[in-house]
């Protein structure tokens, strides 16, 4: 039996079909959670899909974080099931305090739309560990908030516990103020929970699962945490 | 009555700030040495002891309408013309 992978459709989500498309091909199946929901349906992996959730009212992701699938999301990440929000799914994440910090508007004020590169950070995880350490992935990002900032203090604890998954660089894996495209803390492009299940990150692997479309490169996110969930 | 004022902490960059700055600049007022955006908020309450709503309010502020990550707030009550 294929994995089953939750997506969450909240009010202004725009991005579930994009994800079940990617799941698909990754070999799972899609099933659309709506955010009324009070449990995950026993699905083996959740996706917070990009969008603007509740229009971003007050903050993107504030209002979201209290819906009743948030709660049976909350207590799916606490028994270790794996939960990757994208975008709007990581300011949401970090919302709901499943991860630390906060996304705020990029840098230069402008919607960003662009393809970026990201390096692997960690190995931490169901989503991390199957990466090569240190490779050069071809993601792209869609984004008008996803500057992400912690104070110093939980910034240094995500290092030293191995927790930023990834970080904007150049196509050879170099950082740099011109690789930052939203001014990011630490060029930070995705982020860990302690225990490595739950996964945040601003670039959209669902818009690079196809050659087709520049690059395959996120379709190994879709597909890492499979193996381990069929033999869970 | 609660009006909430919600603003980013110092420590935190504020993009939108720096541009209302240079604009005032071009506006022609160079004694403005920097600008913060930040948000209002009214709450209309239906509440009759102070002290009850003062401390419902605070943890609105605290649950809701401020993200502590980035944000502090401050707020005053005022009486309802009711």
């Amino acid at each position: 039996m294929p994995a089953r992978v939750g997506i969450a459709v909240f009010p202004g989500t725009w991005s579930e079909r994009d994800c079940a498309h990617a799941v698909g091909l990754s070999g799972a199946e899609a099933i659309l959670l709506w955010h009324k929901d009070p449990t995950v349906r026993g699905c083996d992996l959740v996706v917070l899909p990009g969008g603007f959730a509740h229009g971003d009212y007050l903050r993107a992701g504030a209002i979201a974080a209290f819906s009743p699938l948030m709660e049976a999301v909350k207590e799916f990440a606490r028994g270790g099931g794996p939960v990757l929000g994208i975008c709007n799914g990581f300011q949401i994440l970090c919302e709901a305090q499943l991860l630390p910090g906060a996304l705020l508007r990029n840098q230069g004020l402008q919607f960003r739309c662009q393809p970026t590169h990201l390096r692997v950070d960690s190995g931490r995880g169901p989503f991390m560990s199957p990466l090569p350490p240190a490779a050069v992935l071809s993601i792209p990002i869609s984004h008008g908030e996803g500057r992400y900032f912690a104070d110093p203090a939980t910034v240094a604890r995500l290092e030293g516990e191995g927790r930023v998954a990834f970080r904007y660089c150049s196509e050879r894996g170099e950082r740099g103020e011109e690789h930052n495209p939203n001014g990011s803390v630490d060029d930070i492009a995705g982020i860990l929970n302690p225990t490595g299940n739950v996964l945040g990150m601003m670039p959209h692997p669902e818009r690079a699962c196809e050659p087709l479309l520049g690059s395959a490169d996120g379709l190994q996110l879709f597909k890492a945490a499979l193996p381990q969930l069929v033999s869970r | 009555m609660a009006e909430v004022l919600v603003t980013l902490k110092p420590v935190v960059n504020d993009p939108q700030g720096l541009v209302v700055t240079d604009a005032l600049h071009t506006l022609g007022y160079p004694e403005v040495v920097g600008t913060r955006v930040g948000k209002y908020i009214e709450v209309e309450l239906d509440s009759s002891d102070e002290q009850e709503a003062r401390s419902r309010v605070d943890e609105m502020c605290r649950r809701l309408l401020c993200n502590g990550v980035i944000e502090d707030y401050s707020y005053s009550l005022r009486r309802g013309a009711g």
